[in-house]
């Protein structure tokens, strides 16, 4: 379960997010969306402990994010920011190898190398393993920081727009992967741009805006032309196909 | 390790092998046991130096985040030629002279670990781009320069004799006295970075996903900035600035492991040194009987080095 209580961000006298108070239970696909600017990234962020928490609190499975150490967190929470950009030379299997640093702290074990190994498989980067990190596609690099995330092998999962350069064929792949996670039990927060792939896949979604929950429920019942309208601040149509909302947000 | 990783640090290290016998048995007469000792204090110093050298400028690179950047660029030794200079301007010649080199040695890394880490944290956490950084880090340069010139004009003449004393250092005159505690702070340290080496693969991914990764950024980041700090701290008071020499150093062994990896390119950088430094000295000093000018033909070539990697850097 993650439990966020009356958290409040403050950055450079600008109000990020303003007494968002909000509890995800264990287990399943969370959508966040909202305009940009809205504070999902930071809101990310802040559960994963990659900057400091100003007021307010946040746990992870009963594990308060800022007073955890580091390396139990990391063996319960694993996170993806949109683009690190790697500077470092490495080529893609160490790269997948690192999500392994948190178990084995830097010397991986056979059954390391084999969870690298069906990781690299289940995102079609084994071709690519020898090469260097710095002369992939975006898609390709983006397949393979999703792939280091997934090997660290957590209950819990966050990702900041993980769709981000992935093709029509990969972004399916990975949504439909990341189901199955859930599916198995995993808890999967995901900000995503396209309402339409959180509709979906996700369970629940969670909507911001301007650093305010706006809405929260599962996909029928956010998915309506009020409450994208209250998200987005212009209505669109939303129809049914195959018994799923679709929202015809480009037209 | 991959083969051609294995291959590379082996014949590095006979490089080196190569390099130690030559620079002690070419052209050896005389009394054969003081030339020996007179050389191998020598040889001792200049593997001391590559070694403190290329560890410090790895780890700073890592901390950093860029390949450019190297302690010596960003004027930590000009922050130390200036501690230096403020410790004879607070003690005055006499309490100067009259103190111990090795508790001088502590005194000036103190002063220098306690600035750099006051300087170089602010910029760290702001997260500067390298152009910034690059930037920045001339700027310090000057200002310690400039520190120090400004301290040495206030100062008396002997208390002026007593700085010119404390910063001779260079490759020509190396400080003897101070191989011992050199050699010790040197071993801890580069064991503490030897111990580190797989975090610091993490850290060279950037502070956001090493913090995902279970690393505590800020505390490494602090950690291994001190030890660079202290390594910095030897090789300047051994043979004074060399403002190329550890980018140099990277740099060669970086193509050569093709690797980022601590694990591979920490001794292969301190292979590559040793080589360089030994190795030349021994060249230059009797193959081309210009045994003074080991720290300008570095210096050069280095130089050239950063220009590559700068043109190359814009390129991308």
């Amino acid at each position: 379960m993650i439990r966020i209580e009356n958290v409040s961000l403050t950055r450079g006298g600008a109000r990020i997010l303003h007494d968002v108070s909000l509890t995800l239970p264990k287990g399943g696909l969370t959508a966040l969306i909202g305009p940009n600017g809205a504070g999902k990234s930071s809101l990310l962020s802040l559960i994963a402990r990659l900057q400091p928490l100003q007021t307010g609190r946040i746990s992870v499975e009963g594990l308060p994010v800022d007073a955890t150490p580091g390396r139990v967190l990391a063996r319960t929470l694993a996170v993806l920011r949109q683009d690190p950009g790697v500077a470092s030379r490495l080529r893609v299997r160490e790269l997948v190898g690192f999500g392994r640093f948190p178990h084995s702290r830097g010397r991986l074990t056979p059954e390391d190398d084999a969870v690298v190994a069906a990781t690299l498989d289940q995102f079609d980067l084994t071709p690519l393993k020898e090469r260097f990190v710095e002369t992939l596609s975006g898609g390709q690099r983006q397949r393979a920081l999703i792939a280091m995330t997934v090997a660290q092998a957590t209950d819990y999962l966050l990702l900041d727009e993980p769709l981000n350069n992935l093709d029509m064929r990969y972004a399916r792949d990975l949504m439909r992967r990341l189901r199955a996670r859930a599916d198995a039990g995993r808890t999967i927060v995901a900000v995503l741009h396209d309402v339409n792939q959180a509709a979906a896949y996700a369970d629940r979604i969670v909507a911001l805006r301007d650093g305010r929950l706006v809405a929260m429920g599962a996909p029928a019942e956010i998915m309506t032309p009020e409450t994208l309208d209250a998200v987005f601040g212009y209505r669109m149509r939303v129809v049914e196909v195959d018994g799923r909302p679709m929202a015809l947000h480009h037209l | 390790m991959l083969k051609r990783e294995r291959v590379v640090l082996a014949g590095l290290a006979g490089l080196a092998l190569v390099a130690t016998a030559a620079f002690l048995g070419l052209n050896l007469r005389g009394d054969l046991a003081f030339a020996l000792q007179l050389r191998g204090v020598r040889l001792l110093a200049l593997v001391l130096v590559a070694v403190a050298v290329a560890a410090s400028t790895v780890t700073f690179q890592t901390v950093t985040a860029n390949r450019i950047l190297t302690p010596a660029i960003m004027g930590l030794d000009a922050l130390y030629a200036f501690g230096q200079t403020a410790l004879v301007f607070g003690l005055g010649a006499y309490g100067f002279a009259t103190l111990d080199p090795r508790l001088k040695f502590a005194g000036e890394s103190a002063l220098m670990l306690g600035m750099a880490l006051a300087l170089f944290l602010p910029l760290l956490r702001a997260r500067m781009d390298v152009t910034l950084m690059l930037l920045s880090g001339v700027v310090l340069g000057v200002l310690f320069r400039s520190l120090s010139a400004l301290v040495i004009r206030l100062v008396d003449p002997t208390a002026f004799a007593a700085i010119q004393g404390a910063t001779f250092a260079s490759f020509n005159v190396i400080r003897s006295d101070l191989l011992a505690i050199a050699g010790v702070v040197t071993v801890v340290s580069v064991a503490a970075i030897w111990r580190a080496r797989h975090a610091l693969d993490v850290l060279a991914l950037g502070s956001d996903p090493a913090t995902g990764l279970g690393l505590d950024w800020r505390r490494s980041a602090v950690g291994l900035l001190a030890l660079t700090a202290l390594l910095v701290a030897v090789s300047t008071a051994l043979v004074g600035p060399v403002v190329f020499l550890g980018l140099f150093v990277v740099a060669v062994a970086e193509r050569l492991v093709d690797t980022r990896r601590h694990t591979v390119l920490l001794p292969a950088a301190a292979l590559v040194g040793v080589v360089i430094l030994v190795g030349g000295q021994a060249l230059l000093q009797h193959g081309l009987g210009g045994e003074g000018a080991l720290g300008i033909v570095v210096e050069f070539l280095g130089g050239v080095v950063f220009l590559a990697l700068l043109i190359s850097e814009a390129r991308r």
